[in-house]
């Protein structure tokens, strides 16, 4: 359980895998012009990564390992992905047009943000159990959404502000993103 | 010959995908720590570029059109383990350096964005020549933002050391948030060389550029949504 719980902080708040490992970049800068969106966007992301971290942790324990195809896995786990991303939608579609409408524009999206494949290769790499993958993977994605969100919300204010000419648009964005990601080193004392 | 020298020259400067379709970003700013690792990444990156423009616009006749994103995706993945497997076997160091960054090249959007915007449509020989461009011209990109971030954080280039000794590295730039810091520079630079060309080209944003991988990349179609969302709201 501790194990557990220190996979969590570790993965959500000490090594955000958008402001530590870079991972997920392209949505993070581009999906986060409003709070309202980044939630959205955010959802999405903790739907599809914690379902494929469990889904493709099972077929690496149970189908690449035992036949001794590890050497597969980035094939595999990027067509599981797109493949899992598209039943997602579908099944969604039919069966809960709420959620759909809601996750709408950003489940499509999601099949190439490399945090997706980047959380299923680092379940392998540690070794992780599936038990131990799933919780990386709802942690990862919990993180994510912490970082989009606080982005869109700094984003908002700024909309405001005198911003130099040359820095409007993306640079200050990498500028916010840059400050929060010193603010984030704050919790690498907490392991 | 010609056609192949312009594509060269396309994606090494014209379009270089770093600094002017600012595409891959993950890459870019996670492996760029030191010049080494950013030459091992952009290298790498650009045999796999090659090859998969190559095999892709030889099949482009082959590949039906409903399903070219997930072909495409195969044959990129397939040319992306088979570099790993070599990397690992001639380059273990950088290959450990490197780490996840590898496989993950699979869905770096410059490849797909080039599979989908011009190798399908173009003949081999050219295609070669659009992949070398647009792999080189990533790893200029990649070892121009390695090497500020090596010389500020740790006062080398390429593992040289460069600044005199009483130089105290600042090394916040090879960590994390340096990565941001320096990319924001070199586009707010790149901002102010533009606006004094033209002026009503849209400021810096992935907007316009990521569109070549709109269907599968960083979300062309996205960002157009919500562009025009954003002109609704001001109408």
């Amino acid at each position: 359980m501790t194990e557990l719980l220190l996979i969590a902080i570790g993965s959500a708040l000490v090594n955000n895998v958008v402001l530590s490992q870079f991972l997920g970049l392209c949505p993070f800068l581009g999906v986060s012009k409003k709070v309202e969106t980044a939630t959205g966007m955010g959802a999405a992301v903790i739907f599809v990564i914690t379902l494929s971290s469990a889904v493709t942790g099972a077929i690496y324990q149970f189908i690449l390992e035992p036949l001794d195809l590890k050497y597969l896995q980035t094939i595999v786990f990027i067509l599981v992905i797109a493949a899992l991303v598209q039943f997602v939608e579908m099944f969604l579609k039919k069966s809960m047009p709420a959620l759909y409408q809601a996750l709408g524009v950003y489940l499509p999206l999601i099949t190439t943000n490399c945090a997706v494949l980047g959380v299923a290769l680092t379940n392998v790499q540690k070794s992780y159990g599936i038990l131990s993958g799933v919780v990386n993977g709802l942690a990862t994605s919990v993180g994510f959404t912490i970082s989009i969100t606080i982005l869109a919300g700094l984003r908002e204010k700024m909309e405001y502000n005198d911003v130099p000419k040359a820095f409007q648009g993306m640079p200050i964005v990498l500028v916010t993103a840059g400050l929060m990601a010193i603010a984030f080193f704050g919790f690498s004392g907490l392991l | 010959m010609n056609k192949a020298g312009e594509r060269f020259l396309n994606g090494l400067i014209k379009e270089n995908p770093t600094f002017v379709l600012m595409l891959g970003m993950c890459p870019t700013m996670a492996v760029t720590t030191s010049c080494i690792n950013a030459v091992g990444m952009g290298l790498s990156t650009t045999v796999v570029l090659i090859l998969s423009n190559m095999v892709i616009s030889a099949l482009r006749k082959v590949i039906p059109d409903k399903v070219r994103i997930p072909a495409f995706i195969v044959i990129i993945a397939s040319f992306v383990t088979i570099v790993e497997m070599l990397m690992k076997g001639y380059l273990p160091d950088l290959y450990s350096a490197l780490g996840i960054y590898i496989p993950l090249i699979v869905v770096n959007c410059i490849i797909l964005g080039r599979a989908e915007a011009y190798a399908y449509k173009s003949p081999v020989f050219p295609s070669m020549f659009d992949g070398i461009g647009m792999g080189l011209g990533f790893t200029l990109g990649l070892t121009c933002i390695g090497a500020v971030r090596e010389l500020i954080g740790a006062g080398q280039i390429f593992g040289l050391q460069v600044m005199p000794s009483s130089y105290e590295p600042v090394t916040l730039f090879i960590l994390a948030p340096g990565a941001f810091f320096v990319l924001a520079v070199l586009v707010a630079v790149q901002n102010k060389v533009r606006a004094g060309k033209n002026t009503d080209k849209a400021v810096g944003s992935c907007g316009s550029s990521c569109q070549t991988c709109s269907v599968a990349g960083c979300g062309g179609h996205f960002y157009e949504a919500e562009k025009t969302t954003a002109k609704e709201d001001k109408s």
